[in-house]
């Protein structure tokens, strides 16, 4: 028996672990982003290192979770339920990752006034984010509390698409080149993903919790 | 010679072992929170110890309704009622109840052998299957209720649950099937209970046996051989039939069915209520079959999901339809046997002509 909930226990431990990565990795995302935007250099390359490392990680435990789910046949009704939520947290860091290095690879001008709009984007996707881990770790623990979570992850969502929205208007205000336009407008376009892929998420979060519930 | 006539008696043993265990464990087995080879194990090892345990409960009512004194006519009793249950269970796919069918087949003999029927223990085992699945839903209906509030307001992870699940699975198995082995080893032996080969007491190695006990013992290990043998393919059917159950739901309905099975079973339970006074609990063999049934309508109640009412409709008509095919059985069975074979079906002879069939208890 304690043998059992000991194996048990190391799991919830690893499945824990995963959401401190992603959850992790998305705030360094929104510090990598600030540092880009103060051309903190050094910085925004140690953040840029540290979402790979924790991208990296997410990835190792998600698998590792995934093949025990199998193996010991664990939680056979919500088995397929969890497995699809962890590949999709996975794709929220794959995507903050990717971003933080477009921004390395394509150093994007950013005009000093549009800075604080790009932060406020950044930091409502981080916000989304946030709170889909933390519905994730109540859809394991307290199913109850899985959607008074899940609404903020909504809110921060339609948040980043009002602040994405605005932030382009202003773009294609400003006397640019339009090839610079177009830029800028990418890599608004590049943060904002990452709120929707946390609505994606947090829309089959929805289904698993009603499945779970009834 | 009265060895070879035990031999119905043991296949509906067998058949038992290979239908209504798989109710205990369907659910456990067809989503592979338990491997078959565990469920077969635990199960047939707790079914001979039921089995063992009940030789002095539900077989008396049994008796009574049909005190059948002849070996040949406890083999055919016996293998009509088998007879009946493979017959409707390769025909619907369905496993039907042995209750039912080795009370259609005593009352073949009775009816055969101008007997008159104990129409109170025909009541009260009429009624017990009408009472039986009616208590397993209310059972598993708050089983239900207070295990989902308990694992909402103890927030245990869903692996925990899942390892609780799963260890809970295999000793409400060991329970349901040490109950069916309590209450339904009568089904299988009860009728052999007057004619039984062995003699008053055995004794193997340091055990002592009753010539009863010697039977049911056989009975239980007729039992654990159809579960070994027969019983995986039922459990996977099963688990996925009737209605889409979690393991959790899934073990409360092992655990309402076990506890039903186990109430109108032990001699114990029945003595402890009288000795504190309360009404004891009738000793009736009950159909695990109808009260699983019983625990998933309760629970599919509370859950407010639906349940397919096709293989539930099969399943009622099985009701009916097992103890119908093992009287028309029992009957061509005894003429048979008595006629072609000129073997005794009753010690006593045929009343006369005319005579009532059926007649009240006092008669």
């Amino acid at each position: 028996m304690t043998l059992l909930f000991r194996r048990t226990r190391a799991l919830e431990a690893q499945i824990d672990q995963f959401l401190d990565a992603v959850s992790e990795g998305c705030l360094v995302f929104e510090k990598g982003v600030d540092d880009y935007l103060r051309h903190d250099e050094p910085s925004f390359e140690e953040r840029r290192k540290a979402i790979g490392v924790f991208e990296g990680k997410a990835d190792a435990l998600r698998r590792e979770v995934e093949t025990r789910l199998y193996a010991e046949s664990l939680i056979p009704d919500h088995r397929g339920d969890v497995l699809g939520l962890l590949e999709n947290l996975d794709n929220v860091i794959d995507q903050a990752k990717q971003t933080l290095g477009q921004f390395e690879v394509e150093r994007p001008e950013i005009p000093e006034e549009l800075a604080p709009d790009y932060l406020a984007l950044a930091r409502a996707c981080v916000q989304a984010t946030q709170h889909l881990v933390d519905s994730c770790r109540a859809f394991f623990r307290e199913i109850t509390a899985v959607r008074s979570h899940i609404h903020k992850v909504y809110f921060f969502e339609k948040e980043a698409d009002r602040l994405a929205d605005g932030l382009k208007r202003k773009i294609f205000a400003m006397d640019l080149e339009l090839a610079r336009k177009i830029h800028l407008r990418y890599f608004c376009l590049h943060v904002e993903t990452l709120s929707d892929r946390a609505e994606g998420v947090a829309d089959r979060l929805v289904i698993y919790t009603i499945k779970r519930t009834i | 010679m009265s060895w070879l006539f035990l031999t119905s008696g043991l296949f509906l043993g067998w058949s038992l072992g290979a239908n209504d265990a798989a109710n205990l464990f369907g659910t456990a087995v067809a989503t592979r929170m338990l491997k078959f080879r565990t469920a077969a194990l635990v199960g047939g090892v707790f079914v001979v110890i039921g089995a063992w345990a009940g030789a002095h409960g539900t077989s008396k009512t049994l008796g009574r309704l049909g005190a059948i004194d002849a070996p040949a006519g406890a083999f055919v009793v016996a293998l009509a009622a088998a007879a009946a249950v493979v017959l409707l269970l390769t025909r619907s796919g369905l496993p039907v109840s042995i209750t039912q069918a080795i009370v259609g087949a005593i009352l073949g003999w009775n009816l055969f052998n101008g007997k008159a029927t104990d129409l109170r223990t025909l009541t009260q085992l009429l009624s017990s299957w009408l009472l039986s699945p009616v208590l397993a839903g209310l059972i598993a209906a708050g089983l239900f209720v207070v295990s989902r509030r308990v694992l909402q307001r103890r927030r245990v992870h869903l692996l925990e649950v899942d390892a609780w699940t799963r260890t809970a699975l295999l000793v409400a198995g060991a329970f349901g099937a040490f109950s069916l082995g309590l209450n339904d080893i009568a089904n299988v032996m009860g009728v052999f209970v007057r004619v039984s080969p062995f003699p008053a007491e055995t004794a193997i190695g340091p055990f002592r046996f009753t010539s009863v006990e010697l039977l049911f013992l056989l009975g239980g290990i007729a039992i654990a051989v159809g579960i070994a043998t027969y019983s995986g393919r039922v459990m996977v059917r099963l688990g996925s039939g009737l209605t889409s159950l979690s393991p959790l739901a899934g073990l409360i309905v092992v655990l309402a069915a076990a506890l039903v099975l186990f109430l109108f079973g032990s001699p114990a339970l029945q003595r402890l209520l009288r000795a504190a006074g309360l009404p004891g609990w009738p000793l009736v063999p009950v159909s695990a079959t109808q009260a699983v049934v019983g625990a998933i309508v309760g629970i599919s109640l509370v859950r407010k999901s639906g349940i397919r009412l096709k293989p539930l409709g099969q399943i009622a008509i099985g009701w009916v339809a097992a103890p119908a095919a093992a009287l028309l059985f029992a009957l061509v069975g005894l003429f048979v046997v008595q006629n072609v074979f000129e073997l005794p079906v009753s010690a006593m002879p045929r009343p006369a002509a005319g005579a009532s069939a059926v007649a009240g208890s006092a008669s």
